[in-house]
């Protein structure tokens, strides 16, 4: 017997987000269209030592309003941050308003992801360790990737699916598209999802650092995330949170909810190639972008804008942009692109949460904000990149990338509503 | 005795967040202050490293009270 599944349409109805730029989406927003950078000198450590000495740090975070005092020592501050961001695309859904039913609430799930989980956790106990008996019983609790997954059904009475993706960078991109996917399917009606991470500490500065991923242009921190540039010299390490709110089409028309966007394709892609250089000409990126075209069954015409990947490296965001001209043609002459990590940095596994809300309030305002800090465009970076200054869309659906290491790939194609 | 007491008090004061006049020798750590499984185990670990004690595992599940976890201190603990 075959059993025929009938695809339900998805739609964002709720969105948070706390990053360098942001406490709020209005407030990120806003500096992002203005184009202000919110990386800085390291404050959290001494820097002395560090080839980078330079991060996206959120500013004036308080978890009082989110979190219990008790709890808030119980949990990594990825965890502080996913639950901001929650708060945030809670209210902003209007759930905070309404008494959800058990049933409800037993299709409504949350899939946050993280890139790396509590490694600020880590770092802590193991500099104070003091033997077996001294390690605390909410050590584990509070670091593991899934646990903002668990902190925020704990809080928000949510008792459909639960999980958690691990991809690093394509975490959020990843969360949002499978939690998409089980609402599509019908395994759930609302979901929360997207990513968190938080990692500005010796172990994950120096770490990024050996790599020679990150950017050393310390003297200049504002200038220093500069995708499509041709003085660009590595990524710049952010931190933070970015959460939307899923839900079923038809059940969010009919409580009235307001719907900012509709998840109309979403691709998966691995590598195969090396564990953190993209494959040559960006073939996973390729395939990615073709998969999200293909699942949103549209024309890649139709696409007028891609928040890019574009994390500032040398060889990514060249093999990205080539990846976008292989997928669309000539079509990719026309296609307006932006990094907005040129702002707030790589926030790691919440970048695709972040970016995927920076993509829809694109589509829905037709405002793009801009690529800052593009003085020399790289020719080998040869796309319409807004750049410097905020630009106009006019197009019914614009794409998100996301690539982690790995060589893991995610793609979300969202269409106005 | 009256010196335990309090810093036994104001230990379990911080692990809960909770006010120190809240909390008296018969406060039962689960019943009365809200405590699950994971928070008696801190506050027994912190109790071991405030008095310098090893408390056994056999002996720590017998520590329920605020009372409790005084009375094995007195009688455990190095003068």
């Amino acid at each position: 017997m075959t059993r025929t599944v009938q695809r339900r349409r998805v739609v964002i109805t709720g969105m948070g987000t706390i990053n360098p730029c942001g406490l709020t989406v209005p407030e990120t927003w806003n500096n992002l269209l203005a184009g202000k950078s919110g990386i800085s000198t390291i404050d959290r450590f001494d820097v002395t030592d560090f080839a980078c000495k330079i991060a996206g740090q959120v500013k004036g975070f308080d978890p009082d309003p989110f979190i219990d005092k008790k709890e808030q020592k119980k949990m990594d501050i990825f965890i502080h941050y996913a639950l901001g961001a929650a708060h945030e695309a809670w209210a902003d859904a209007g759930f905070d308003q309404v008494q959800l039913t058990k049933a409800e609430r037993e299709l409504f799930g949350v899939y946050i992801g993280s890139g790396i989980g509590g490694l600020s956790t880590i770092w802590d106990e193991a500099n104070g360790y003091r033997g077996p008996r001294r390690t605390s019983p909410f050590f584990i609790p509070s670091l593991i990737v899934n646990m903002a997954s668990g902190q925020a059904s704990i809080k928000y009475g949510l008792q459909g699916p639960n999980s958690a993706v691990a991809t690093a960078c394509a975490t959020g991109a990843h969360a949002i598209g499978d939690a998409a996917r089980l609402i599509a399917f019908g395994y759930a009606d609302r979901m929360m999802a997207g990513g968190s991470d938080s990692v500005i500490n010796q172990l994950g500065v120096g770490g990024f650092a050996s790599m020679r991923a990150l950017s050393t242009r310390n003297d200049e921190p504002e200038r220093a995330s500069r995708p499509f540039d041709v003085d660009r010299d590595g990524f710049v390490m952010g931190e933070g949170a970015g959460i939307v709110i899923l839900e079923e089409y038809e059940l969010a028309k009919a409580r009235g909810a307001k719907i900012y966007a509709e998840v109309a394709g979403y691709g998966m892609s691995g590598d195969a190639n090396h564990i953190t250089t993209p494959a040559p000409e960006g073939e996973g990126g390729q395939r990615v972008m073709r998969a999200a075209i293909k699942d949103a069954d549209i024309a890649a015409e139709e696409v007028g804008y891609v928040n890019m990947h574009g994390t500032s490296t040398p060889v990514g965001d060249k093999l990205e942009c080539m990846a976008i001209q292989k997928v669309f043609g000539d079509h990719a002459k026309k296609i307006k692109v932006s990094s907005t990590k040129s702002m707030h940095g790589h926030l790691l596994g919440a970048a695709g949460g972040l970016e995927t809300i920076v993509a829809v309030k694109a589509v829905q305002t037709g405002l793009i904000p801009p690529t800052i800090n593009v003085d020399h465009q790289d020719p080998e970076c040869d796309l319409d990149v807004t750049a410097n200054v905020a630009g106009k869309l006019d197009s019914e659906y614009v794409m998100n990338n996301g690539f982690g290491f790995g060589g893991t790939n995610g793609c979300l194609i969202l269409r106005k509503v | 005795m009256a010196d335990v007491r309090k810093k036994v008090i104001a230990i379990i004061a911080e692990q809960l967040a909770k006010p120190e006049d809240s909390i008296s020798e018969s406060s039962h750590f689960v019943d009365d202050l809200g405590a699950d499984s994971l928070d008696t185990v801190e506050i027994i670990m912190a109790i071991e490293e405030a008095f310098s004690l090893e408390i056994p595992e056999s002996e720590q599940e017998k520590i329920r009270t605020v009372g409790d976890a005084i009375a094995y201190i007195e009688k455990h603990a190095k003068a």
